[in-house]
């Protein structure tokens, strides 16, 4: 006989209000910012590849109506935003991010980011270590990014589970979980666990350690996981005993927690892949992937995204062959699937300009790469990349209405976001301070309500 | 011939090609030039002998080789400061950093100069970003930071050795134009331009624990190196009491107890700023700030000391307490205040100098005016650290530092099509872009057969 959980499940692995907390309400005030609304006389960069000028973007309960040319309706009583001049792009996703658990300020007692006590600590989680009082939440947010995926850092072989949150202004972290979407897991290759646990003589203390530990955990977490399902099959006895790490990890194998897994070097990927293949499941995205233009048609053709920066090399040896082509190389092969991430709260505010450098030297190496398509590298391929692409990322009727309105071109290094939408809100308007929050951290400290005297407004 | 093998040909001759002589005169026509201290649209620069000889509106003199510019932009070579370039090959790898002492016994003293290296695969990706200078400081427990987390640095270690002590020592000026054919050891303007301190909270951390110690210390410090420059003789006689410092130290700041050698100080906090203000004030020492996050709150107190501002526009979050008012608009507040300022890239300036382009059209979108961002990558770097009409600047007599930029420089969209140094056009080429071209091509041999 097959036996039902007394609790309510959504998976074949036990769930508990941990992990689908009932939401302590943001206060931010939805339903009055969140009129429905269009926006017309715009370039949309729809993130499908899609350029349309004198563009027109209705957003109707928080969702995407529609997305046409100037001729597109607009239903009676809606808002107009008049964007004549302007640019509109979905709301920019980043993959990696650590911010609320390495925030500002970086002090004792805030550092929260590296459970570096062990080896594998997959039984963490990044969402118990977020302080959504973070003041760059705001600042990404003033940047355009209206989704993130905040993950534990890479001092282990797994971190612990990553989670993706909507930037909105919360006490809480559950009022910012996006629902939905999947959990993942860092993996962490190469120098940063052998260079940890090497140095307190413990494994791994080299690159094979590194992959022995991969190994027996998942070796581990495929036991657990035969227990859980024969259990479920057969109803006999008692139920296994929770294992917190290897639960994560048996979601791995049964794919419905998602692997995101920092790994510099082409060589190391490819034996990611053989694991992976060894323990059947599947890598979404390889972070940092500084050499991923040497695997490049690989990666395209196991469907594996590369979540990469532009600028960033030479800063450890797992980052010397780092080149500024990478993601337009990578996103030459058919199937692929090129991200633009920051890793850091200052760059994150610019991923756009990221962006922008990764653009400039695909065509500086003859790569015809349209300013619509690379859009993508922000918005739609990195939501591919943490598995949210059916919620956002791209301008499509039904899509959560997340989106930017920017003073120019924001592959120009002088535009800014002017407005950001999340779920359709306004969250944050450049000219209206109504819509510039504020973190709890923020009030009060030096230089706080002051503003820099005999600045104009951005020139350009 | 099959295109992968016209490509691996482009590939080969760029790799041979032979820098052009500084002896041969060069016009740049038609192109928007910035001079650094103005705009010449349609303009000619002239380039002879390694330095400017002529810019304006005339045509090319007869016998020059001419480079059109038209619809280009033609811009001074951009001036790193706060740089590693040339210091460092990866910021992770302890033997290839000569940017950080360790040394117990040597502080001031230290010269950065003497581990310059010219051959150093960092130079040409900078070139690419438009960087033909840089001022190479010692690096100290303040110093513009990587990107690491704490915790995944552990077991990095400092092999016994110290963090540096109240002075980290004195940063010298390269050339990023080195003659690889005739040893390349002519990178190296002028050794010891400065002397660099840590302020705040490392150079708390370096005098012990709180501000009150290093401020004592400093002071202390001074009175001792004069002490010593008044007493030498009786210093070589063993007649003078002991010093807390070697004499190697002693003497390298000697200079700065003259006000003769500028300090480049790191501080963040506006009161910090102040303090140092005074301090310079007090002992007649002459100081650049860097850093200087909150400087837009003392923005009229910097400017009346006529103290000029190393600084990142981009910084603006509270790393810390003594960066809680960190603000987008630092750069153009002091600038509008009449603080002489100049913009750093990222990260210390070595591997991502070249973003410092990106960090000026980022000053300029939160309020300083186009043209001080410009001055800001350019003349004001050649000002603050003595070498105005050097260069820094398209003027007759600076050296020839010229970059030819697709369009706008502070755009990444842009990218150089000619680039000068000291008169003598550079090849555009770099270690990334070998890496990019081996693996574009697609032949029967291995990526390693593709050279």
């Amino acid at each position: 006989m097959r036996r039902t959980p007394s609790r309510s499940v959504t998976g074949p692995w036990p769930r508990d209000w941990i992990s689908r907390p009932i939401p302590i309400p943001s206060p931010r005030p939805t339903r009055a910012c969140r009129a429905n609304f269009a926006i017309v006389g715009a370039t949309v960069l729809t993130g499908t590849d899609r350029r349309i000028d004198n563009g027109v973007v209705v957003v109707t309960d928080g969702k995407i109506a529609a997305v046409g040319d100037a001729s597109t309706p607009v239903p009676g009583g809606y808002r107009v935003i008049d964007a004549r001049g302007r640019y509109v792009t979905p709301g920019v996703i980043d993959v990696h991010s650590h911010l609320g658990v390495y925030p500002s300020p970086g002090v004792m007692g805030m550092s929260d980011g590296n459970e570096a006590t062990s080896p594998n600590t997959a039984q963490v989680w990044a969402e118990h270590s977020i302080w959504p009082q973070d003041p760059g939440f705001n600042t990404a947010r003033a940047g355009g990014v209206t989704t993130l995926h905040i993950l534990p850092g890479s001092a282990n072989l797994f971190g612990g589970r990553g989670v993706t949150v909507r930037n909105v202004p919360s006490i809480t972290m559950q009022g910012m979980k996006m629902p939905g979407a999947p959990y993942s897991v860092k993996m962490a290759c190469g120098e940063n666990p052998s260079r940890v646990y090497g140095s307190r003589n413990q494994s791994p203390a080299t690159g094979m350690g590194n992959v022995a530990g991969y190994r027996a955990a998942f070796i581990a977490a495929r036991e657990y996981k035969a227990k859980w399902d024969k259990w479920r099959e057969d109803g006999e006895g008692s139920p296994p005993t929770r294992n917190l790490q290897n639960e994560t990890l048996a979601g791995v194998l049964d794919g419905s927690i998602l692997v995101q897994n920092h790994c510099y070097r082409a060589d190391e990927m490819a034996v990611m892949m053989d694991i992976a293949k060894e323990f059947g499941y599947r890598i979404t995205t390889f972070h940092h992937a500084t050499e991923a233009y040497k695997l490049a048609p690989q990666l395209a053709q196991a469907g594996v995204c590369a979540a990469m920066w532009t600028g960033w090399w030479g800063f450890k040896m797992e980052a010397l062959d780092a080149i500024e082509e990478n993601a337009a190389l990578v996103d030459a092969q058919q199937g692929s699937c090129a991200v633009i991430h920051s890793d850091d709260p200052i760059l994150t505010q610019r991923l756009n300009q990221e962006a922008a450098a990764a653009l400039s030297a695909g065509r500086r190496a003859g790569l015809n790469i349209s300013e619509e398509h690379a859009i993508g590298w922000i918005t739609s391929n990195a939501a591919r990349a943490i598995g949210i692409a059916d919620q956002t990322g791209s301008l499509e009727t039904g899509k959560r209405a997340d989106v930017v309105i920017w003073s120019a071109d924001p592959f120009s290094i002088y535009a800014r976001a002017d407005q950001v939408f999340v779920d359709g809100a306004l969250s944050f308007d450049r000219m209206d301070p109504a819509y510039q929050p504020t973190s709890d951290f923020e009030l009060g400290q030096p230089g706080y309500a002051l503003t820099a005297a005999n600045v104009a407004e951005g020139a350009r | 011939m099959r295109l992968s093998h016209l490509i691996a040909g482009a590939v080969a001759a760029l790799a041979v090609s032979a820098p052009a002589l500084a002896q041969e005169t060069v016009a740049i026509v038609g192109g928007r030039v910035l001079t650094g201290t103005s705009v010449i649209e349609n303009g000619t620069v002239v380039i002879r002998d390694g330095r400017i000889a002529s810019v304006g509106t005339g045509g090319a003199p007869a016998g020059a080789r001419v480079i059109d510019a038209a619809g280009k932009v033609v811009a001074p070579g951009f001036v790193a400061v706060d740089s590693g370039l040339g210091g460092s090959e990866v910021s992770s790898v302890r033997g290839t950093n000569e940017l950080r002492n360790a040394s117990n016994s040597l502080s001031a003293a230290f010269d950065v100069s003497y581990g310059l290296d010219p051959w150093s695969f960092t130079l040409p990706v900078a070139r690419l970003g438009g960087v033909t200078r840089a001022v190479v400081v010692p690096q100290h427990p303040g110093s513009s930071g990587g990107h690491y987390h704490e915790d995944e640095t552990a077991g990095v270690g400092d092999g016994g050795l110290h963090e540096p002590g109240l002075f980290a020592g004195q940063a010298a000026i390269i050339h990023l134009g080195p003659n690889l054919q005739a040893g390349g050891q002519d990178i190296l303007v002028k050794p010891r331009v400065a002397m660099v301190a840590p302020f705040g909270e490392a150079g708390a951390g370096v005098a012990g624990g709180a501000r009150g110690a290093e401020f004592v210390l400093f002071k202390e410090t001074l009175a001792e190196v004069r002490l010593y420059a008044r007493n030498r003789s009786a210093y070589e006689r063993a007649g003078l009491r002991d010093l807390m410092l070697s004499r190697a130290d002693l003497e390298a700041l000697i200079p700065v107890a003259e006000g003769s050698m500028p300090l480049i100080v790191t501080v963040s906090r506006a009161s910090d700023i102040l303090q140092v203000l005074r301090l310079a004030r007090e002992e007649g020492v002459k100081v650049i700030l860097d850093g200087a996050e909150e400087g837009w709150l003392v923005a009229d107190q910097i400017a009346a000391a006529g103290v000029p501002v190393l600084l990142n526009p981009t910084d603006n979050l509270p790393n810390d307490f003594e960066m809680r008012a960190a603000r987008m608009e630092n750069a153009a507040a002091l600038n509008a205040a009449g603080v002489v300022i100049a913009i750093k890239g990222n990260e210390g300036s070595t591997h991502r100098a070249r973003e410092a382009r990106y960090n000026a059209g980022n000053a300029v979108s939160h309020g300083l005016p186009y043209d001080a961002a410009i001055a800001a990558l350019t003349v004001n770097p050649a000002r603050i650290f003595g070498m105005a009409g050097q260069f820094g600047q398209i003027a007759p007599g600076a050296a020839g530092d010229v970059v030819v930029w697709s369009g706008d420089p502070l755009e990444p969209l842009s990218q150089p099509s000619a680039v000068f140094v000291g008169g003598v056009e550079q090849p555009l080429e770099s270690r990334p872009l070998l890496l990019r071209d081996r693996y574009r091509q697609q032949t029967p041999m291995p990526p390693a057969y593709r050279n």
